[in-house]
């Protein structure tokens, strides 16, 4: 079980004087059960990048193979890949629509053909695993807050139970305490369920704290791909495409440049605290 | 597919005609305008093509762009060739069951056919090469003198060149909107002419939201600039005549008089 990207080219508006190469030959191959973060400056194709993943955009070149088969093929069943990988846009506001959150939540069960009884049961888990207190369920989903409507968009997706789950910039705009809530319940549903999880983000701390494989986008291109602690290491690389290390990266680099760490590549505060300690300790 | 649509779309270009007045320009779109319906026999034919293949050529638009601006038209141009082809008495060239075409039709529906697409390529020339900007400030300067007759010559403008900007950003709203619903399963294709108005709620809730979010947004930042309408106001970039601007006018008089000459002598 895998997403495979060959040679993905995309280029907006061909054709036109609004041309935009937005992707640029993208290898990349996706393993059932990753936890997978994707960070760029604005504009490098991110988002391109991931609507591509579930086939709502179709590559100017190059091909994409779930599970083994070709979704370009005339025959594959595109509509049902978008059950299996479940994508969460950047704006909650460009997907609620219903009466009650409840509704809006069992309307992706409901494409998929679930009678209302099983749909109600699919939204029904849903809400409860992003953990929307219940008596929001039966508001109109207008009237949330930020952070709320974003856990709305998110079990809408959910409830589709996807075997992946891509969230595009899932905490911008929330506070802390949102942003870290959100992204617990991801990691949970990470753990619990062995869901691929790809990650879309710009804050470096987040990423660090959560995913095992972190992917570097610059203008169309994968720049880096590694664990966050490989990726990190090239922080002077970052720098110069206008993206920074988490600060614990740069402190644990000075530490190791004045003797005091013999090594280590901590990119967590409690990572760093655990070497730090124990080099002290010896 | 939404992004076919080229209504009000400018072309960014560095040509001659890009750089006109838009007051020249709309004066001349309207003369050629006018002209089409002047011009009669194959001279005027010839004369009316020339000068659009020139203006074209000269605006450094590609024609293959201009051309996707014809596909909402195409309808339109299908009835009008009927109607004239079939409608038009005269002696019958060809006859079948109760329809005939004579050759006053066939020439009909030829000249309505070109009067069609020449009068939709000649006033794109003028949206691809004016900005929205500088169309609705040469409109407004334009109709000036209606404001004696206590018509709001500037607000009308203002909601023109807003509702100009608007359709650009509601078309990318809508792709983002319909992208998010797809990835929930949702099908606006398939389906029974019921069914598919059905599904076009959950694409047109969230649409009217954020149409009508942007507009009380818009409103509110333009009166947190102040803005109170067209009294008192001046522009940052005044429209100021050009000498290529005498000259088009010069050469559009002329091309119009050149018509109604043909058409008289002829
Ligand atoms: N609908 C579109 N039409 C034309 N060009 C587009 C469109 N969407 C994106 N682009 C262009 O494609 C490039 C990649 O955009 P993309 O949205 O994938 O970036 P991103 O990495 O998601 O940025 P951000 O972090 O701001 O969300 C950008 O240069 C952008 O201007
Ligand atoms: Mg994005």
């Amino acid at each position: 079980m895998s997403i495979i990207l060959d040679k993905v080219n995309y280029v907006y508006s061909q054709n036109t004087a609004y041309e935009i190469q937005a992707l640029k030959n993208i290898n990349l191959k996706i393993e059932d059960g990753e936890f997978i973060g994707v960070i760029g400056h604005t504009g490098s194709g991110k988002s391109t990048l991931i609507q591509h993943l579930n086939g709502l955009m179709r590559a100017t070149s190059g091909g994409i193979y779930y599970n083994g088969q070709d979704i370009y093929e005339e025959d594959y069943d595109r509509k049902k890949l978008r059950g299996k990988v479940g994508l969460v846009f950047q704006y909650p506001e460009h997907q609620l629509f219903e009466t009650t959150i409840f509704a809006d939540v069992s309307f992706g069960p409901k494409n998929q053909g679930f009678s209302k009884k099983e749909a109600e049961l699919k939204a029904f888990t849903a809400l409860r695993s992003v953990g929307l207190a219940e008596d929001y369920w039966y508001r109109s989903p207008f009237e949330l807050s930020g952070g709320q409507k974003r856990r709305v968009a998110i079990a809408g997706v959910l409830a589709m139970e996807p075997e992946v789950l891509i969230l595009d910039e899932p905490t911008a705009g929330l506070d802390p305490k949102g942003r870290d809530e959100i992204l617990d319940q991801v990691a949970k549903l990470h753990e619990e369920r062995r869901m691929t999880i790809v990650l879309v983000s710009h804050s470096m701390e987040d990423v660090a704290k959560y995913v095992k494989r972190l992917i570097v986008m610059n203008q169309g291109s994968v720049m880096l791909d590694g664990t966050p602690g490989e990726v990190f290491a090239h922080y002077q690389e970052l720098e110069a495409v206008g993206l920074a290390a988490p600060q614990v990266a740069y402190l644990m680099h000075d530490l190791r440049k004045h003797g005091i760490l013999a090594q280590g590549t901590a990119t967590t505060l409690e990572e760093a605290k655990e070497a730090i300690l124990q080099a002290f300790k010896k | 597919m939404l992004r076919d649509i080229t209504i009000g779309q400018y072309y960014p270009a560095d040509s001659v005609i890009h750089r006109l007045d838009p007051r020249t320009k709309l004066m001349a779109a309207m003369l050629y305008i006018l002209s089409l319906f002047i011009f009669r026999g194959w001279a005027g034919f010839a004369a009316v093509t020339l000068a659009l293949v020139l203006v074209i050529a000269l605006s450094k638009v590609p024609f293959a762009y201009m051309v996707r601006g014809l596909k909402p038209i195409a309808v339109i141009l299908v009835i009008t060739i009927l109607f004239n082809l079939f409608l038009t008495p005269g002696v019958p060239l060809v006859e079948f069951w109760k329809l005939s075409i004579s050759w006053q039709g066939l020439k009909n529906a030829g000249f309505m056919t070109v009067r069609l697409i020449y009068l939709i390529l000649g006033s794109s020339v003028l949206t691809l090469t004016t900005t929205p900007n500088q169309l609705t400030d040469g409109m407004e300067q334009s109709l000036k003198p209606l404001n004696r007759l206590h018509i709001p010559v500037h607000e009308i403008s203002m909601m023109m060149s807003i509702a100009l900007r608007f359709i650009p950003i509601l078309i990318e709203e809508t792709d983002k909107i319909m992208k998010a619903q797809l990835a929930r399963g949702a099908d606006f294709e398939s389906g029974n002419l019921i069914k598919k108005a059905k599904s076009m709620v959950p694409l047109l809730v969230p649409l009217f939201i954020s149409a009508f979010r942007r507009a009380n947004d818009l409103a509110m930042a333009m009166e947190a600039r102040c803005y109170h309408g067209g009294e008192g106001r001046t522009k940052m970039k005044p429209l100021r005549y050009k000498k290529a601007d005498g000259a088009a006018y010069l050469l559009s008089a002329a091309y119009l008089a050149g018509v109604i000459a043909l058409r008289i002598i002829l």
